[in-house]
């Protein structure tokens, strides 16, 4: 039962991943568009496509967090009592993103707007990379089960570096794939172009990244190497090989097929963290079970993330087709 | 408990940053949740009347008040977020603790957020390229999960007032009753209440914005709608909440007599007990308040001769200090004297319209109209600190500590600082925000600007729609 929630929860993480991570990704964008004549079309683009849909994708950030405290409390707080300067400094990064985002498409003042959009680009650079180190801080065992572990090293050490890096690549190359898609919904042929080049690079990019990882990992986090170098392989090789598809199809082909072979790439990855993590939840000394709440929550967790499941698909399908039907805007 | 009450009634050093960030992010956050929660009622109001009579005014203001609703609703999704990390950064030892018990409701208000976050971008976004009807039931669904969502929250502030459906066994949670948890009881009129001061406070704040246009001669029909709406719903609500804050007074008696004792200022067990209207607590006496003889009582069991425990009965080691009785006890007053002075302004609009039925042009009784949203806030903000600080010493009532629950990890000082600077930012932000549109709209009218629906050759079900159309 316990694995069941644990499932349910790295679902809500690949989730979060994809959805959160094109919209931080759009940010980073947002950030090197340029000056104010150069930058403007694509940061009217990000505008259109970003602000009927961001909302809904940071509900699944808290879905994980509601799921972890209700379903594993105590690794919940080993979690926040360790990792507490990058979860604060990602909580105040979520404020100052939104509402910046918020403000600039409410406003119309060229000043306003600058000051607004820095802010939104900024934390939407910075919130990914403290995520990144966090995801690197728990990967790496650096959470001890009792929690008040090192309050600097369980997140500035090598594998929560390569965390942070990881995640603002990644969320750079969604959201330029995204945009790619949004730009030739637009019919605009240059702006497609740009979206596209930005794609490749960072595609590159996170590739590089990756390859550096290996390296880190096998010296910083050797269980973590040695788990995905076996049981989290194929998860990776299909990572790699979508990722490299949609690449060389960035040019060509269509992109729902690329939008879905980057989406692969990404929560394949994610899903090979969660199964090299098995059956541990924090390093290897707390198990998904023994960190699990009694049965009955663990039940209601699971009824609700059905009834989620049931009400919450078929509307975000609903605001994802509409969205890109441009009916929304 | 034991050992905290061994190591004597030195706080933790923590505890102060945390219950003052806590208070703080909880107080900013609730001003925004009104808009989430009712605002987008009193839009379909208008949309209902724009779609069935064809009226365009009403139209606007409906789709002015959504832009409106947009900023609001990302500023309170992001301070919502925030105290979500809040709960594991600042309470470890609630959440650790507890958290299988009360962390469900959560999940569920999850899911409600889930769905309006959806719900409200469609509505929101939707305005000029859906179809009329269908774009107003994806409002009634933004409604709805906002009752959902509210109940859920309230399910778990409430467990911790009563907490209820859990076996503990060495300090663990080994067991829980999903249902007991969240029908606990104090569930049901908590919702019911906090749901009206929703209304309420969404009600008088906008109907505030529109009064000060009548006061300043701008009576047209937009003008009178966007003031008549949500003063309404605002009206309606009224005197029902005080009907509810009444039942909840009495049940606070039966069952929190800690917290009762707190709000009454009652120092020591008796009958005859006075209603005390201001006043402190100071070394164990009240002081400087004016006592209405036996009233407390009587409130309480409708005979003068009712016992109230007094704080004498609470044990020393977990009996709430004088500071926090004086503040639990002049908010109390605080959200009574308020919602009276709201109460009286409902009553003055239903006798002003009874007699002329049109929206008031008394100056008065605009310029109070004018003010009564802030008065609501402070009246729900008052009233949320009657229940969070008189639930002290405790965090979960009979359970646990709120120095027990705190974090011990680090220096929360700093991170309470950040927090002030940028809340301050992003409140001045939304402020300005609102003032800018307010400008916009004002320069651009109610006549020239390009109304919803308006352009677009009608489709079947908004014939009347077009029909009426007076351009």
């Amino acid at each position: 039962m316990s694995t069941v929630i644990a499932v349910i929860l790295f679902v809500g993480v690949i989730a979060y991943a994809l959805f959160g991570g094109a919209d931080y990704g759009a940010g980073f964008w947002d950030l090197t568009a340029g000056g104010e004549t150069r930058g403007h079309r694509v940061r009217e683009l990000i505008n259109l496509s970003l602000s009927p849909v961001w909302e809904a994708n940071h509900t699944w950030l808290v879905f994980c967090l509601v799921t972890i405290w209700t379903g594993f409390p105590r690794a919940f707080t080993a979690i926040t009592t360790t990792l507490y300067i990058p979860l604060g400094l990602a909580a105040l990064g979520i404020v100052a993103r939104g509402a910046g985002f918020a403000f600039r498409h409410a406003l119309t003042e060229r000043q306003a707007q600058r000051v607004s959009g820095i802010a939104f680009a900024c934390s939407s650079v910075l919130t990914p990379f403290f995520f990144g180190t966090i995801a690197g801080g728990i990967a790496s065992g650096r959470v001890p089960s009792a929690g008040h572990g090192d309050a600097l090293s369980s997140w500035l050490n090598p594998t929560s570096v390569l965390g942070g890096v990881l995640a603002v690549t990644v969320c750079a190359y969604l959201a330029a794939v995204f945009l790619t898609g949004q730009a030739q919904r637009r019919a605009d042929a240059s702006l497609e172009h740009a979206c596209r080049l930005r794609a490749f690079a960072a595609g590159v990019g996170g590739g590089v990244v990756a390859l550096v990882g290996v390296y880190v990992l096998y010296s910083d986090a050797p269980r973590l190497f040695h788990q995905l170098r076996t049981v989290g392989a194929p998860l990776l090789a299909v990572s790699g090989l979508c990722g490299l598809a949609a690449l060389i199809l960035l040019h060509r082909g269509r992109p729902p097929v690329v939008r879905a072979l980057a989406a692969l790439a990404i929560a394949t990855v994610v899903a090979g963290w969660g199964v090299a993590q098995y059956p541990y939840l924090l390093g290897t000394h707390l198990t998904i079970q023994q960190a699990a709440a009694p049965s009955a929550t663990l039940w209601v967790l699971l009824v609700v993330s059905c009834v989620a499941a049931a009400l919450i698909a078929p509307s975000l399908v609903l605001l994802y087709t509409l969205q890109l039907q441009r009916k929304l805007g | 408990m034991t050992l905290s009450a061994l190591l004597g009634a030195v706080d933790p050093p923590q505890l102060l940053p945390a219950r003052e960030q806590m208070a703080f992010t909880l107080g900013f956050h609730i001003i925004l949740v009104p808009f989430g929660v009712a605002f987008t009622f009193m839009m379909l109001i208008c949309q209902y009347r724009g779609l069935r009579r064809g009226d365009q005014q009403a139209l606007l203001l409906a789709q002015r008040w959504s832009k409106v609703a947009a900023v609001l609703f990302a500023v309170g999704a992001v301070s919502g977020t925030v105290l979500t990390f809040e709960l594991g950064l600042l309470w470890p030892g609630l959440m650790g603790k507890y958290g299988s018990a009360f962390g469900f409701p959560f999940a569920i208000e999850g899911l409600f957020f889930f769905l309006e976050a959806i719900f409200m971008a469609i509505y929101i976004y939707g305005w000029k390229r859906l179809p009329p009807w269908p774009h107003f039931f994806t409002g009634v669904v933004v409604t709805l999960s906002g009752v959902g969502g509210t109940a859920s929250v309230i399910a778990a502030n409430s467990w911790m007032n009563q907490p209820a459906g859990i076996v503990v066994k060495n300090g663990r949670v080994v067991d829980v009753i999903p249902s007991k948890v969240f029908f606990n009881g104090a569930f049901w009129w908590e919702m019911v209440h906090m749901l009206l001061a929703a209304y309420i406070v969404a009600g008088f704040m906008v109907a505030g914005v529109y009064a000060w246009d009548l006061l300043k001669g701008r009576r047209d029909h937009y003008h009178r709608l966007g003031f008549l709406v949500p003063f309404t719903v605002a009206a309606i609500a009224m005197p029902l909440q005080f009907l509810v804050g009444d039942t909840i007074a009495r049940q606070v008696f039966d069952r929190e007599p800690a917290k009762f004792a707190a709000i009454e200022m009652v120092p020591t067990t008796g009958t005859h007990v006075p209603e005390i209207l201001g006043g402190v607590y100071i070394d164990g006496e009240v002081r400087y308040g004016i006592p209405l003889p036996g009233v407390a009582s009587i409130l309480a069991g409708f005979r003068p001769s009712t016992p109230i425990k007094g704080l004498d009965a609470i044990p020393p080691d977990v009996r709430p200090d004088d500071a926090v009785v004086s503040v639990v006890h002049l908010a109390f007053d605080v959200m009574v004297g308020t919602a009276s002075l709201l109460l009286l302004l409902a009553l003055w609009f239903a006798w002003l319209w009874w007699r002329r039925r049109e929206v008031p042009t008394n100056p008065w009784f605009l310029r109070s109209a004018a003010v009564a949203g802030l008065v609501s806030l402070l009246s729900l903000e008052s009233g949320w600190v009657v229940t969070e600080v008189g639930r002290q010493p405790w965090t979960v009532v009979g359970l646990l500590l709120t120095r027990d629950a705190v974090a011990t990890q680090g220096n929360l000082w700093p991170l309470f600082a950040t927090v002030l600077a940028i809340y301050f930012c992003v409140g001045a932000g939304a402020l300005f925000v609102l003032r800018t549109m307010r400008r916009r709209w004002a320069e651009e009218g109610t006549d020239a600007v390009a109304v919803p629906y308006g352009p677009r050759p009608a489709p079947a079900m908004n014939g009347r729609t077009s029909g009426a159309d007076d351009a």
